[in-house]
């Protein structure tokens, strides 16, 4: 399996740019909400799979292969657009997103794509999941990881908790947790709803060792993806720092965009902020 | 049942080490040897099952055969959406054990009754549901349900429950096993209630009235070759269960039935009412007093046959 880090990385904050532009012309195309979550995460996920995941897109089944799971799953435009520039399908594929028929909905079905591992979409199991194929990996004594992505909102779910909890007492040391933490949950600011600060220190009281960054700094995000000031025996937890509608100056940090959907016209503007022709 | 379930279990284990077991912080002691013999697949995910039945779930998408154990509405009704989108929507070879099925925890109270579970799981796709009867159909269920590719809920009793089977069966996912043959009734029984049902019979033959008598351990997916039998030959089919009238075995043969075509037999099913059982009665005395004692049973269908018969 090919491990993107440090084979002549690609100008990794470029790529980033075109793969929101893509997630924004998705969202005009698919009609589909959830814009400024898909935004809001690119970074973390472009350092996941330029940096982190030991993966094959040739071989996408390979036992040993290191698992992500983006248990947000309503952002799945921007992990669909990921996995595409990453090689795991052609980018056309990206046009059947949310069209009718097509068989690619919003929230990610088991196996709809090459690099898709699980179906999310209900929050707060994504975790548990990874939790589970983390723990295979130790019964089976096999060296893979597993990454998974949740939103600062799905933080609201008890089952969450439950799955810190569970990793920390089973001392699941290939586990990283990134959480796109863009104070933004569906209808409020996520410290308003439920107390969620201070969450780096929630996840070290749960047994975790984290950190805390700016989560559109892909060259941080890589480093502590590494893992070198993490804690062994003890599960990682990366707390990003980010901005709903990172990128485009006037989807960021309006939660109007978690429901809105762009028009041609925004589009295009979007696309020209991007740096798209 | 349940000491049956840890022995089988165990014995199954040292076959195939893709069997994991997760329990939820019960059994004193109950899975000791389980846990000496394989200490790196078994773990108690403490009172938390949601978590424990997605981690199931993500260990068989690795390739495992997660057991996940505790008593029963902790493990249906409290993560059932955890079963719905973990397990079912992903069609992951989970197998469930709901521990203290029906009325065996009648006496702890309505929070330990699990009236509803079949219910719950059962409107699930890809389930498959079996109920086992006794210390036998328990370890025949659970290997059966090993062997599956699907998911598989696994209800069973507490422990001290009559033995029905005087040996193993021969358990198949899916198939009713005939117990007694009769000519004019059929009682498909499923689960604890099977040692009633079978008394039951017993009286209504030594009554004159010819009846058969199966074991219908899965209630899904539903034996259906037994039924168009049963209701062809039959005057009478008689659904019994530790589990509410609605959703149950009695809901799902009454569904069967109305979507086809008619049939000759007639159909009685009893069964719990619904209704919380309030006190904190044996499950003997919870039993009669929703008429499940044989008794109640023999006089129900007695009385049925006779109406359908002046009719």
């Amino acid at each position: 399996m090919t491990d993107a880090a440090g084979q002549n990385p690609p100008d990794l904050a470029a790529l980033a740019r075109r793969i929101r532009a893509t997630v924004v012309e998705m969202s005009h195309h698919g009609g589909a909400p959830h814009l400024g979550s898909a935004l809001s995460c690119v970074d973390i996920l472009v350092a996941a799979y330029w940096s982190y995941l030991n993966v094959d897109p040739a071989n996408s089944q390979h036992p040993l292969r290191d698992r992500f799971i983006l248990s947000k799953g309503h952002a799945s435009s921007a992990l669909y657009a990921v996995l595409a520039a990453r090689g795991f399908f052609p980018q056309a594929q990206l046009a059947d997103y949310c069209r009718a028929g097509s068989g690619l909905s919003e929230h990610m079905a088991p196996g709809c794509l090459p690099g898709i591992e699980a179906a999310t979409g209900s929050l707060g199991h994504g975790l548990s999941l990874g939790v589970g194929l983390a723990l295979a990996g130790k019964i089976q004594g096999r060296g893979y990881r597993v990454c998974v992505v949740l939103s600062d909102g799905e933080c609201n779910e008890g089952s969450v908790w439950e799955a810190a909890m569970f990793a920390a007492a089973q001392s699941l040391d290939n586990l990283l947790v990134v959480i796109d933490f863009n104070r933004w949950q569906a209808t409020g600011r996520s410290e308003e709803i439920l107390a969620i600060s201070p969450l780096r220190e929630k996840w070290e009281a749960f047994g975790w060792s984290a950190v805390e960054l700016n989560g559109h700094d892909i060259p941080s995000l890589r480093e502590a993806m590494s893992a070198k000031h993490f804690q062994v025996k003890q599960p990682k937890c990366i707390v990003a720092r980010t901005i709903k509608g990172r990128g485009v100056s006037f989807m960021e940090d309006d939660n109007n965009w978690h429901y809105r959907i762009p028009t041609e016209e925004e589009v295009q503007l979007a696309r020209g902020e991007l740096g798209q022709p | 049942m349940r000491n049956a379930f840890a022995q089988e279990l165990t014995r199954l284990a040292a076959r195939d080490d893709r069997v994991v077991l997760l329990m939820g912080d019960i059994g004193n002691r109950l899975f000791n040897e389980f846990r000496d013999r394989f200490p790196s697949r078994f773990f108690n995910c403490g009172v938390a099952e949601a978590n424990m039945m997605s981690v199931a779930a993500g260990l068989a998408m690795a390739g495992l055969r997660p057991v996940v154990y505790t008593i029963t509405p902790f493990v249906t009704a409290r993560c059932l959406e955890q079963i719905r989108v973990d397990v079912c929507y992903h069609r992951q070879p989970v197998v469930i054990v709901g521990v203290g099925a029906g009325l065996s925890y009648a006496n702890l109270g309505p929070t330990h009754h699990s009236c509803d579970d079949i219910g719950f799981l059962r409107m699930l796709p890809h389930m498959q549901i079996v109920c086992a009867a006794d210390a036998h159909e328990t370890a025949a269920g659970l290997e059966a349900a090993l062997q599956q590719n699907d998911p598989v809920y696994l209800r069973i009793g507490k422990k001290g429950e009559p033995l029905v089977h005087a040996e193993r069966p021969k358990l198949i996912i899916g198939q009713g096993i005939p117990l007694q043959a009769g000519e004019q009734i059929t009682i498909l029984a499923t689960g604890n209630m099977l040692p009633i049902a079978q008394e039951a019979a017993s009286r209504l033959a030594a009554s004159g009235l010819s009846t058969q008598l199966v074991s219908l351990h899965t209630v899904k997916p539903l034996d259906t070759a037994l039924l168009r039998t049963c209701f062809e030959e039959k005057s009478l089919v008689v659904t019994v269960e530790e589990h509410s009238l609605i959703g149950g075995l009695g809901a799902a043969v009454a569904e069967w039935l109305a979507d086809g075509p008619p049939q000759r037999a007639r159909l009685l099913r009893i069964g719990t009412p619904d209704a919380f059982l309030h006190g904190a009665p044996s499950q003997t005395a919870a039993r009669a007093a929703w008429g499940l004692d044989a008794e109640s049973v023999v006089s129900r269908i007695t009385d049925f046959h006779q109406q359908s018969c002046n009719r």
